[in-house]
Formats: structure tokens, C-alpha cells, sequence
């Protein structure tokens, strides 16, 4: 196998998951100029940021009104599952520079994991190089359609009035990622006690009951599981 | 804080999330206790998120988002599909907000 033909691989082995990832392209554009973000700023979160959750998330709390640090943090808690992938990916990506792992690092999505863990997993041998092929065609065959399809989101955000509420498109494309993921019993317990802490607290100021409630949900699901073995 | 401060730290702190392990390979690894920890961060987090903005709407409870967002739970966990359970969602807040003129 070429670099190229990995690459090609890497694109066509993406190529369904990208139809999935439109709407919520679109939504990310929409609901940050919905939410009073500029909309060249609500574009460049999708080169800046690169994390349709991550990005989502600070547009609804823009538009909430919360104190800049809960945005901060609460943007970032929710990437930080990327941890996982870093630390599984690491292992194949160990002889690059340092230059080209914060390529590959910059890159990093749900997505382009998954489908180069796959690979890795089938063809344990190959040498790095070609993985990182691999993993470069799935990553930027997702990029480039983030770009484009947030850029379109965003020029449609700017021209459908707020009296709509397109804004309640942030957490519905929420439940559409997070009811399918719920796939265990521990995962139904983090998510029931995440939700009820936060309607419970919903109340306080600069949306601070998030990140209690998120951390009383992470708290739960460990302690269950824990008490189930 | 100006928004695209807000954004550019958002992004440099998504950055070293991903770039962590991949820049740091052969020296450590992630800890059993954290990784376990970690799976939890997605349905807690979307988990707290989701749900006031189906109990609330700026603070005073709206039966209808509730509905629509009980809706939209039913048709992701029905289907597994993001554009129906949007499309779901929307359609059931457009028809109530109509029909109750709210």
C-alpha cells in the first residue's frame, strides 16, 4: 500500500460517517449567530475550536448569559473525552515529530478515531507512516465538510429570525447524539442523575448548576459501577 | 470577555485535550481510575445540558418544550437518527408554539 492509496482508504472509509455530520454542521452555524455570536466568529470556532459539541455548547451558553468561565470550562469538559482517543492513538503516532503529532493532534474527532482504531486493530503491522495516512484521510475528509457545512449554518443563522427558535435545535442535536451513546446501565445512571442535578439547580447564577451537575452525574455512574462489580 | 478570547482559549485548551497523550507517548499513560471516570463525561455533561432547556424556557417552565423534547428522546432512541430526531423536535415545537400562539 502507497501513502496515497491509505489516504484514499482513510477518505473512503469516512465517506458514510460524513453524511451524518451535516446537520450538525449546519445547527453549529446556526444556533452561534442565533445565539449574538458574530458571524465570522461563529465560523472560526469550527477551525478554531473543530468540536461540534464543544462548539455548540459555548453558543448556548452565550446566549444564556453565563459568567465566561463556566463557558470556558463546561466547553472543554465536553472534549475532554478526547483524552481517550489521545491516549489510545498515542501509541502508533509515537516515532513522528512533534510538529506532525500536533497535525494529527489538531485533527482529532469521535470519528476519525474510530474508524482509525479499526484499521489499526485489522492491520497491527503496518508501519506508521501508513497509518498516519490513513488516519490523515479520515481527518480531513471530515474537517473540510465541518468548515463548509458551519460556514453555510452560519449565513443561514444571520438570515432566519430568532422568533423561530432555532436555538432549541442545540439541545435536540444533543439527544441525538447523547440517547444512542446511553448503552449500559451505569451510562443510564451518570445521564438521570446528570439531568435531575441540573434541572434541580438550574436556578443559580451564571449557569454554575452545569458543572455540578456534570460532576455529580461523572460521580454516579463510576460509584454505580463500582457497587455493580 | 470578548468573544473571540472566549473562543481562541476554548480552542487552545480542545487542542491540548487532543494533542496530550499523542505529544507525550512513552512516558505515561492514562490511569485506569481516570479512563473509567472519563466514559461517564458524555451522557452526564449532554445529560445536564439537554435537560433544563426542555423544563425552561427563560426560567418559567414550558410544557411545550417538554414535549417536543420528549419527542425528540423517543425518535433518537427509536431510530438512532440525528437528522429525524431534529426534524422530530422542530416540528413538534413549531406545531404547539402555533397552536397555543405562544
Amino acid at each position: 500500500m502507497s501513502p496515497r492509496s491509505q489516504f484514499m482508504l482513510g477518505i473512503r472509509t469516512i465517506t458514510p460517517v460524513i453524511v451524518g455530520l451535516i446537520p450538525f454542521g449546519l445547527i453549529s452555524g446556526v444556533v452561534a449567530v442565533e445565539a449574538g455570536i458574530p458571524p465570522e466568529a461563529a465560523w472560526s470556532m469550527s477551525w478554531i475550536i473543530f468540536a461540534g459539541a464543544g462548539q455548540i455548547v459555548m453558543s448556548q451558553l452565550v446566549s444564556a448569559g453565563a459568567a465566561a468561565w463556566v463557558i470556558i470550562l463546561s466547553a472543554s469538559v465536553v472534549n475532554l473525552r478526547m483524552l481517550m482517543y489521545s491516549a489510545a492513538l498515542a501509541q502508533h503516532f509515537r516515532t513522528f515529530s512533534i510538529g506532525v503529532k500536533a497535525l494529527l493532534g489538531y485533527l482529532l474527532t469521535d470519528q476519525a478515531f474510530v474508524v482509525s482504531v479499526n484499521r489499526y486493530n485489522e492491520h497491527p503491522d503496518e508501519p506508521p507512516t501508513l497509518k498516519a495516512w490513513f488516519y490523515l484521510g479520515a481527518a480531513l475528509a471530515l474537517w473540510l465538510p465541518w468548515l463548509i457545512t458551519s460556514a453555510i449554518g452560519a449565513w443561514l443563522g444571520a438570515r432566519i429570525p430568532e422568533e423561530w427558535g432555532l436555538l432549541f435545535a442545540a439541545p435536540l442535536s444533543f439527544i441525538a447524539i447523547w440517547v444512542p451513546g446511553l448503552k449500559d446501565r451505569p451510562l443510564v445512571v451518570a445521564a438521570i442523575v446528570g439531568g435531575a442535578v441540573a434541572v434541580a439547580l438550574a436556578f443559580l447564577p451564571n449557569r454554575l448548576g452545569l458543572i455540578i451537575a456534570a460532576v455529580a452525574g461523572i460521580a454516579a455512574g463510576y460509584g454505580y459501577e463500582e457497587w455493580q462489580r | 470577555m470578548d468573544i473571540w478570547l472566549l473562543i481562541l482559549i476554548v480552542g487552545v485548551l480542545t487542542f491540548l485535550i487532543r494533542f496530550s497523550f499523542i505529544a507525550l507517548v512513552g512516558r505515561v499513560g492514562l490511569p485506569e481510575h481516570l479512563q473509567r471516570a472519563l466514559r461517564f463525561v458524555p451522557a452526564a455533561v449532554l445529560a445536564a445540558l439537554i435537560m433544563p432547556e426542555l423544563i425552561y424556557r427563560n426560567g418559567v417552565f414550558s410544557p411545550i418544550r417538554l414535549a417536543a423534547g420528549t419527542v425528540a428522546i423517543l425518535v433518537a432512541w427509536r431510530t438512532k437518527n440525528a437528522i429525524f430526531t431534529m426534524t422530530a423536535g422542530m416540528i413538534v415545537l413549531w406545531v404547539l408554539q402555533g397552536m397555543t400562539g405562544v
